[in-house]
């Protein structure tokens, strides 16, 4: 195994494949040595696609060979979340219900990704349907915390966060939905971007809750996120929720990396009772650290963020009881019960109550309640209007400030089956990251430390207006860089917990 | 105790209108549980948003049109794939209708 190779960056890979230093399928055995090594106790992938890789690495060579100029990111490896369509490798979304199931066609950002010269090393694992902050959701068994091996990775986008955080794979891309992508990559240590909503395309993402879904990148270094965020997103005629504006200019903002000038808020309502003293003291740095590197730093009040959560939990169950509606049994996926005995509408409730498992079950019948005439008005509706509401604190707090700040999660790490009995547990592990998912507006979690009491990372969490996802990287890069200097190297290389440094 | 706010009975007619075959231990789990969080998820109803809008969606987008361009389709074959079960290039599936009509 070549343990220099998979310790660079992405940004670092791609020129080295550009300069002939070494080759991308070089690069991508690399990586699937790392995974060999490595995944049977962190369990990041459902499915390692080792032979399609390899030749889509050798594909890159073959091109720079030919003298073709390669993308920014060519020859690089990247971990898919299993929510994206892949016409070679199944997509299961973590669910026996789609076990095996191999798609017609490929998502817009797995055909991005692939153009790109991108490797698709294989499928991440998630909580099933994108729903839970743990992977412990997973049909397949939990993924693991390269930092601690007996904690959640977080989730939903918990085997792209394993994956990256343990050098599988520099690169993950995951999906965001109530903060799917920034809470798992707060926990494991790296970092992670929900993009303005529309900014990346849901074509060939299997609906979680499609007013809210955003698929986004993760990766060890703000750079690099940057880098993928720009190469997955922009216009798709396929989406029709897909913004047609340029994509902001992320790259040039995470290389800019200067707060001076910058107005930036901290959110009264996202601290306080719940939240971890080693995360509060992270955070506390972060924001002193900030203001000397020349922001202006106000507070905030954002009075309706209290009923983010409260909100969340009828909006997408909603949605989802909507969208999970076509896991019948009739088409693809799962058939359960058909022995000429029941008719379809028995042969679908059969399948479904055997192919999902009880945290979708859970959200389907919250939804079906929360939409059913009667309770409408009363939690659906009025959902709806928190929304609004929770929009208007965001667009006040704009017109102050430039970016907003929180932790990115009130604890670190939680043991794995902690929370797995007590779902209302389990849902605070998104109370700061909501409030971006129902604006649909843009944010990304840095690292800021490992909390005292447990030595586990802690995220800062930055927000910007829709559309002005640059900020966040301007930001984040600052802080990266100001850290890395203070800490003398990067925060993971104290994770050990595959105790192999 | 708070009262309840969702009956078993309650939780067995959402699985019905869910498609939801469960079982009795998964019928007394649920509802105890679903009760903890309507309980909780009801604080939205503490928000004073008289006259407030609805927001369905994140972005101002309505009616979006595309080009009325010809692509090849998917086709039999790969549509049928991985169906649970096919039969003369269709969908086979259970009956739909009882026997006496």
């Amino acid at each position: 195994m070549d343990g220099e190779l998979i310790r660079r960056t992405a940004a670092d890979l791609a020129a080295a494949v550009a300069g002939g230093e070494v080759s991308a399928a070089e690069v991508t055995q690399a990586h699937l040595d790392r995974i060999a090594a490595a995944d049977d106790r962190l369990h990041a992938f459902l499915h390692v696609a080792a032979e399609p890789a390899l030749a889509a690495a050798r594909a890159v060579d073959d091109r720079r060979a030919a003298g073709d100029a390669l993308g920014p990111l060519a020859g690089v490896p990247l971990a898919l979340k299993d929510v994206f369509t892949t016409a070679d490798m199944p997509t299961t979304c973590g669910s026996r219900i789609l076990a095996g199931w191999l798609p017609p066609y490929d998502a817009t950002v797995t055909r991005r990704l692939r153009r790109a010269g991108v490797v698709i090393l294989g499928k991440a694992n998630m909580d099933e349907f994108a729903m839970g902050s743990s992977t412990e959701n997973s049909a397949f068994g939990p993924s693991r915390n390269p930092w601690d091996l007996s904690r959640v990775p977080g989730g939903s986008s918990g085997g792209c966060a394993a994956a990256v955080t343990a050098f599988e794979a520099p690169l993950a891309v995951g999906t965001d939905t109530g903060g799917s992508i920034r809470q798992p990559a707060a926990v494991c240590g790296i970092v992670g971007t929900k993009p303005t909503y529309g900014g990346s395309s849901r074509y060939g993402v299997v609906a979680f809750a499609s007013s809210l879904d955003t698929p986004g990148p993760l990766a060890r270094t703000v750079l690099d996120t940057a880098l993928l965020h720009e190469a997955m997103s922009g216009h798709d005629p396929c989406d029709s929720t897909s913004v047609a504006a340029p994509v902001p200019p992320v790259v040039a903002a995470a290389r800019q990396a200067d707060v001076a000038g910058m107005r930036i808020g901290v959110v009264t309502e996202l601290a306080g009772e719940g939240y971890q003293a080693g995360v509060q003291a992270r955070f506390g740095e972060a924001v002193e650290l900030l203001g000397s590197l020349g922001a202006k730093v106000i507070e905030v009040s954002c009075p309706h963020f209290r009923y983010a959560l409260p909100a969340y939990y009828l909006i997408a169950p909603s949605e989802c009881s909507s969208n999970l509606a076509r896991f019948d049994g009739m088409r693809y996926g799962l058939r359960v019960g058909d022995d000429g005995t029941r008719d379809a509408e028995e042969v679908m409730s059969v399948t479904r109550a055997a192919g999902f498992g009880a945290e979708v079950k859970r959200r389907i019948m919250l939804g079906t309640y929360a939409l059913s005439s009667g309770y409408y008005d009363a939690y659906y509706g009025k959902a709806q209007q928190v929304r609004t509401l929770i929009c208007r604190d965001f667009d006040a707090a704009f017109e102050q400030v430039d970016v907003l700040v929180s932790p990115t999660t009130p604890t670190t790490a939680f043991p794995i089956g902690e929370r797995a009995d007590n779902p209302m547990a389990m849902y605070l592990a998104d109370l700061c990251t909501i409030p971006s998912d129902l604006a649909g507006n843009a944010a990304l979690s840095v690292p800021c430390g490992l909390a005292p009491e447990d030595g586990l990372p802690v995220g800062l969490q930055i927000m910007a207006p829709a559309l002005a996802d640059d900020r966040l990287y301007r930001v984040g890069a600052a802080v990266e860089a100001a850290l890395q200097q203070r800490w003398g190297q990067p925060l993971l290389t104290a994770a050990n917990g595959l105790g192999d440094d | 105790m708070a009262p309840m706010s969702i009956t078993r009975e309650e939780v067995a007619h959402l699985a019905r209108l869910s498609r939801l075959a469960l079982s009795d231990a998964e019928l007394d789990r649920f509802a105890g549980q679903l009760d903890v969080i309507i309980g909780a998820v009801a604080r939205v109803q503490e928000v004073a948003a008289e006259g407030i809008p609805p927001m369905t969606h994140a972005l101002p987008l309505v009616n979006v049109l595309r080009d009325d361009v010809v692509v090849p389709p998917l086709g039999a074959q790969a549509a049928l794939a991985q169906a649970p079960a096919a039969e003369q290039r269709r969908f086979r599936v259970p009956r739909i209708l009882a026997d006496e009509a």
